[in-house]
């Protein structure tokens, strides 16, 4: 590990599979399904009755009065942040040295089909006037810095469903820059709502399979039709290597490198043939340092799509190799957590963290006839050892509008 | 209806608790909402909302700003 490497050092969650990391991360290992029927009279007038809602409301971490200005992804947000901060062991830190980069893919929508309401209902006076700084898609980034008090800056960088790996991605650039020693990074999102789900099923984007909740998502899986919509947070703490080690910070991993391309084909379709996506998996390999053969395991963007998954086993095997693609162990966590949006990047960079920190690989669940389309190796059923030396892991994240986000993580 | 001005200060107490997590036996008359309760500008618009439901007064915009203390809301209110 050199001076000059970039660290996590401490890691919070709240997901459809737990309030916490260790409760997520046991749910993974299990290969436990955190989706559940929506118990709401509206799910009957949409095609998709189902939905990752949060194992754990965060408004029962947060007091009362908070909650009146905190739209529900900045309190995802916080949650995790707490948590991750904690777990980092609250490092002492110069708020002119400590950064903020939290994202979300969509913001805050709750809130402005909320507040849009009250102004139908009751009029403008009516409106509340914190209604802007809960829509504002850099809320979740300003709550975070405003509660731990970060001056260094705070971003939120927007990529759909890489928003959250692309923030991880800018905290280490903003580590390596020098304007930082401390980033607190991640993403969230709280958009399970009647009219996002009917934009997304309009898209034939969702799985309908009303009957079997907790099987629906099922990336790689050659009878898949669609992802499910998840809520909740990812927040990890990186730091400088040479920060964690004066202080004697535990290090769960090297935040080694990042990959960012777009693949400019269309606005929602990837490119089948994996031409952008693998071209963020080689960068982030250049950016680590790291050769093909030292990535042991993927954790997948597969968001469970009939045209998402094939296509990002094809990205695996032109960036890495035939040779190193063949002896990759791959996998999505989105089987078991769905898909979490702007949250999707964070949450599962930090199975990807996990995996190298435990030695253990998260399985697939829901794979009952593997699309013969796949490429590449998949976890399935049952989490698989990370082989003994292992030394990396890659985490990806693909998003509408052709963005791709490649993080690869070394063990120290 | 007329309010007591006990009435209007427990019913202030809630407001301010309800809003900004300022516990209700805090709310006394001298204390001003900025400087001793700690209450921003956004909460004190919806403080003012919320006392005009309670109450049924009208506070117009141009005269929140002279609304330094809860005495000035009591006031206010009985006027």
């Amino acid at each position: 590990m050199s001076t000059t490497d970039v660290v996590v050092t401490g890691l919070g969650a709240t997901t459809p599979l737990g309030g916490d990391v260790a409760s997520t991360w046991s749910a993974l290992l299990e290969g436990r399904s955190g989706i559940q029927t929506i118990d709401e009279d509206w799910v009957k007038e949409l095609p998709v009755h189902f939905a990752g809602v949060a194992a754990e409301d965060p408004s029962q971490k947060l007091p009362r009065h908070r909650l009146r200005r905190l739209d529900r992804t900045q309190q995802f947000s916080l949650v995790a942040a707490h948590e991750a901060w904690a777990d980092a062991g609250s490092p002492e830190i110069d708020p002119l040295r400590l950064g903020v980069v939290v994202s979300s893919g969509i913001g805050g929508i709750l809130t402005i089909l909320e507040q849009y309401d009250v102004f139908r209902e009751k009029g403008w006076k009516r409106v509340s006037p914190f209604t802007v700084p809960m829509l504002m898609p850099n809320s979740p980034s300003a709550a975070v810095a405003l509660e731990f008090t970060a001056r260094a800056g705070a971003h939120a960088p927007v990529s759909a469903c890489a928003s959250s790996a692309e923030a991880i991605a800018d905290g280490i650039a903003m580590i390596r820059s020098g304007r930082a020693d401390v980033v607190i990074a991640g993403g969230t999102e709280a958009a399970i709502h009647p009219l996002n789900i009917a934009s997304f099923a309009a898209m034939r984007a969702l799985s309908t399979r009303n009957d079997d909740p907790q099987r629906a998502s099922r990336p790689f899986d050659a009878n898949r039709d669609g992802f499910v919509m998840s809520e909740g947070a990812g927040i990890v703490v990186l730091e400088s290597a040479e920060h964690a080690a004066a202080r004697g910070a535990r290090v769960y991993a090297v935040a080694a490198g990042a990959g960012y391309s777009d693949d400019a084909h269309d606005i929602v379709q990837p490119d089948p043939e994996g031409g952008g996506q693998s071209r963020a998996i080689t960068d982030a390999l250049a950016d680590a340092g790291l050769k093909p053969d030292e990535i042991a395991h993927v954790n997948a963007h597969a968001t469970s799509t009939p045209t998402g998954d094939v296509g990002e086993t094809k990205a695996i095997r032109i960036a890495l190799g035939d040779s190193a693609a063949d002896a990759v162990a791959v996998t999505s966590t989105k089987s078991m957590t769905g898909h979490l949006l702007g949250g999707a990047g964070a949450v599962e960079s930090i199975a990807t963290v996990l995996t190298l920190h435990h030695g253990r690989i998260p399985p697939t669940i829901n794979i009952d006839e593997l699309d013969p389309g796949v490429t590449v190796d998949i976890v399935r059923d049952e989490p698989r050892e990370l082989p003994t030396g292992a030394v990396a892991a890659i985490n990806e994240s693909f998003g509408f509008g052709g963005h791709n986000i490649a993080i690869a993580f070394r063990r120290p | 209806m007329a309010h007591s001005e006990q009435e209007i200060l427990a019913g202030l107490g809630e407001i301010v608790d309800e809003i900004a997590g300022v516990p209700a036996d805090q709310v006394t008359p001298e204390k001003s909402f900025v400087d001793d309760l700690d209450i921003d500008s956004l909460s004190m618009v919806e403080i003012a909302v919320a006392a005009q439901d309670k109450f049924g007064v009208e506070i117009p915009d141009d005269q929140l700003k002279d609304l330094k203390t809860v005495q000035d809301v009591i006031n206010f209110v009985q006027k």
